[in-house]
């Protein structure tokens, strides 16, 4: 049998997700786009991946279209004028949805949604507004049928966003992914609470820092897909990742690894990356005839490519010969300095190579810690995170975290897992969100144990909508598929549990 | 490391929680001191209430050899080898135990330096830790420079009348009222409660008392009632009231017989919560 038939004949798969299957069986079929033998071979021993991103690429990867001048300017080849109220406005959203692409079809930055349409929402009546806001998910959830589609919110409160909490809270869907861009001058405490009680109960938003984003960015930054940061009116063309893993298992040593065998598989992802970008930018149709260029919603010159690396913790332990990972990376001073290390070599050598295009960041790339995908197994940590099942105490976690971060500015996160008694005391996660932001975290997302909508490692998924794929049902949800790979084969739905004080009280 | 062995002030610390939901208000890290003049029946960590008695009874079972005697017959403790198991504890005969280290206010702010961005005050508890008063004082002393708050997590069984220098130092007192009925109060905490009221009302009136707790226990209409009626009476809507339901987890299992070897349903604990806000005590809740 072929491949299109199993597909066709997939009786798990929507018809969207066969459609998408499809496109991607018909991209591989060309070969045009071609890499040197040392990729390929890097490739075929796991130490480099493309993220099934395809053999030709036909869209960058992420594209973050500039909504506002669409509500300012309207869309010529949509036909859409700018809307005047809160249902044209709506409207005009969902419309334009429906033609942003990306690597998942789907659009993964929907707008700051309380910027967008606040205006909109002061001239109604708060009820209506409601329920327009209810209609406008539903739709989201229903059609665009993807966890990797996001929207911001913050950092100042808004009727809009308080509506969006509520809403998230009382629907209880999977999609869009949420985050608050926090700022602890520009966010009120109690818009945070707000943020973080729906978090608990629908685990998102998510919180980002900020500050660091607007330092590297610019005020016009998106947080886009799992939790990436990138431009306005740009995007990112490509990520793959180095798994750092694989990468360390030909190294005699630690010096070794850092001083060649890192090098080496850089370079070939560097080779891999400037030769994809080339392809979209001068080959593809995207660039020069798609509507959102055209009319100036997305401008190249701010689009950047996204190195990825993943498994930073087993690389670490494989290096120093750690083999019980309770004392390796996270848990072991001197696994973590070697973690910064590497870091810091990635970080120096990457930004020395001059990048094709990427002008907004000075032609260079930006790295990306990325968040492992479903057949990761246990052999690479997403990122830079500690690995799952091994997590110290949150204090640690976060300490960790802090140290990398940093590096990241085209996104990273940890997720944290709460039990019942935080529902009570969101007042108790709000300052340790403030003090790890302030540390150097980046990204912070939570959730509580027992939910329904849980974080699996950057995207949410319905914990109900996995148990309809293991009994054979379709998911409308694209993503339910990695969710279900993430926790049989990563565990990932197991992280450690931040417990209340159990023996305080009685 | 023992207590007379320095003239650096030192308290025997059994555990710190870095980061604690359930101590007070916010995030707070909990430290917990060993030794506690009370054995209340209900306690779910007796092996905090006594000092070791370096009997080494707990020695041989520690199954990663984290406890060893030492030349002088003191039981030692290696906290890096520890992995928590519990195995020592529950060995104990004295209802004490071996992980206790000795700190200086130095060793202990090391560790709150480390959660100081994270938390909005430490709280500290026990067993009972108004008996370590003086490294209190000088701990508080060195929290409230970071801008820290500082509670005390009390059994009341210090006359916080008689020496106000901690609570001048303190945010205020998270204090248990356990029971008020003599008869029941002697049976549950072998130790006299006239303290412990007097602390009620004296805390309530230099405006430090910042919760007041009461374990409900199931079946026990009467006690439980005594006890709720007197603090709601008293505290108003000045402080907490957190009823907390008796859970048998922990318990001395001699003393779960007594007690019940089941949780108080939280609809009887509510009852009395509404009992307390219907006598003034309106921040009254069940935990």
């Amino acid at each position: 049998m072929s491949k299109a038939f199993d597909i066709i004949s997939n009786e798990v798969l929507t018809y969207r997700q066969q459609l998408i299957a499809l496109a991607q069986l018909g991209e591989s079929t060309d070969d045009t786009l071609r890499y040197s033998d040392a990729y390929y071979e890097a490739k075929a021993k796991g130490a480099l991946c493309d993220l099934n991103e395809g053999c030709m690429p036909f869209r960058p990867r992420y594209i973050c279209p500039d909504y506002e001048l669409l509500f300012e300017k309207g869309c010529k080849f949509l036909e859409l004028d700018p809307p005047t109220d809160l249902l044209e406005a709506v409207n005009v959203l969902e419309i334009f949805y429906a033609h942003v692409p990306s690597i998942t079809t789907y659009p993964v930055y929907l707008g700051d949604l309380d910027k967008l349409l606040e205006p909109f929402v002061l001239k109604e009546d708060r009820a209506f507004a409601k329920k327009v806001l209810r209609q406008f998910l539903l739709q989201i959830d229903k059609v665009l049928t993807d966890s990797f589609v996001h929207a911001d919110i913050g950092p100042a409160d808004s009727v809009t966003a308080r509506l969006l909490l509520e809403l998230t809270e009382e629907m209880q869907l999977a999609i869009p992914n949420l985050t608050l861009r926090y700022d602890p001058e520009l966010t009120s405490d109690d818009f945070a609470l707000a943020c973080i009680k729906c978090m608990l109960k629908t685990a998102k938003p998510s919180f980002a820092n900020h500050r660091m984003f607007v330092k590297e960015w610019g005020e016009r930054y998106a947080i886009a897909s799992c939790y990436n940061g990138l431009q306005i009116a740009g995007g990112g063309f490509t990520l793959p990742r180095m798994r750092l893993y694989e990468c360390s298992l030909d190294a005699k040593s630690p010096e070794d690894f850092l001083e060649n065998e890192l090098k080496k598989y850089m370079d070939l992802q560097l080779e891999y990356m400037d030769k994809r970008v080339k392809f979209i930018v001068e080959q593809s149709s995207f660039f020069k005839s798609n509507f959102l260029v055209t009319e100036g919603f997305v401008k190249l010159e701010n689009f950047t490519g996204m190195f990825g690396v993943v498994g930073l913790a087993e690389c670490c332990n494989h290096l120093l010969g750690i083999e019980d990972k309770k004392q390796g990376f996270g848990m072991n001073e001197e696994a973590t300095a070697l973690g910064i290390r590497i870091m810091d070599r990635i970080e120096s050598y990457v930004a020395a190579h001059e990048a094709p295009y990427c002008d907004s960041c000075g032609h260079r790339y930006r790295l990306h810690a990325q968040v492992g995908i479903d057949t990761d197994g246990m052999d690479d940590s997403p990122g830079t995170r500690i690995p799952i099942g091994v997590e110290p105490t949150m204090l640690e976690q976060l300490e960790v975290n802090e140290k990398f971060h940093p590096y990241f500015p085209t996104g990273t996160g940890d997720i944290f897992k709460f039990e019942e008694t935080y529902l009570k005391t969101p007042e108790a996660i709000l300052p340790i969100i403030k003090g790890s932001l302030a540390n150097g975290l980046r990204y912070f997302s939570g959730y509580l144990e027992n939910n329904d909508v849980v974080r699996v490692t950057g995207y949410l998924v319905k914990k109900s909508e996995i148990e309809k794929l293991r009994q054979k049902k379709q998911s409308l949800n694209n993503v339910t598929v990695f969710g279900m790979g993430a926790q049989d084969g990563g565990h990932a739905l197991d992280r450690r549990v931040q417990h209340h004080e159990e023996s305080a009280g009685q | 490391m023992t207590a007379g062995c320095s003239t650096m002030k030192r308290a025997p610390v059994n555990k710190i929680i870095p980061f604690s939901n359930v101590d007070g208000p916010g995030n707070r890290t909990s430290i917990f001191f060993q030794g506690c003049p009370f054995n209340c029946l209900f306690c779910h960590n007796p092996e905090t209430i006594h000092m070791c008695r370096n009997c080494g009874a707990c020695v041989p079972g520690c199954p990663v050899g984290a406890l060893s005697v030492d030349a002088d017959g003191k039981v030692q403790w290696n906290h890096r080898a520890c992995v928590q198991c519990d195995a020592c504890i529950k060995t104990c005969p004295h209802d004490a135990s071996p992980r206790v280290r000795w700190m200086t206010v130095e060793e202990v702010m090391r560790e709150i330096h480390r959660t100081a961005p994270y938390i909005g005050g430490i709280t500290t508890s026990g067993g009972e830790c108004t008996l370590r008063n003086e490294f209190l004082i000088d701990l508080f002393s060195e929290v409230k420079k970071l801008g820290k708050t500082c509670l005390i997590d009390s059994n009341g069984s210090f006359d916080f009348s008689a020496d106000p220098r901690v609570l001048a130092v303190s945010d205020g007192v998270m204090l248990d009222v356990k029971a008020v009925g003599e008869a029941w109060n002697n049976t549950l905490i072998s130790h006299d409660r006239a303290t412990v009221l007097k602390n009620l009302d004296y805390l309530l009136r230099v405006n430090k008392l910042y919760e007041v707790r009461t374990i409900i226990f199931p079946g026990r209409d009467q006690e439980n009632e005594e006890t709720v009626r007197y603090v709601a009476e008293r505290i108003g809507g000045a402080c907490f009231y957190k009823i907390i339901r008796y859970r048998p987890f922990g318990v001395r299992e001699q003393y779960q017989k007594l007690l019940g070897e089941d949780t108080t349903d939280a609809d009887y604990a509510e009852r009395f919560a509404a009992l307390a806000r219907s006598l003034g005590a309106e921040k009254a809740y069940v935990v």
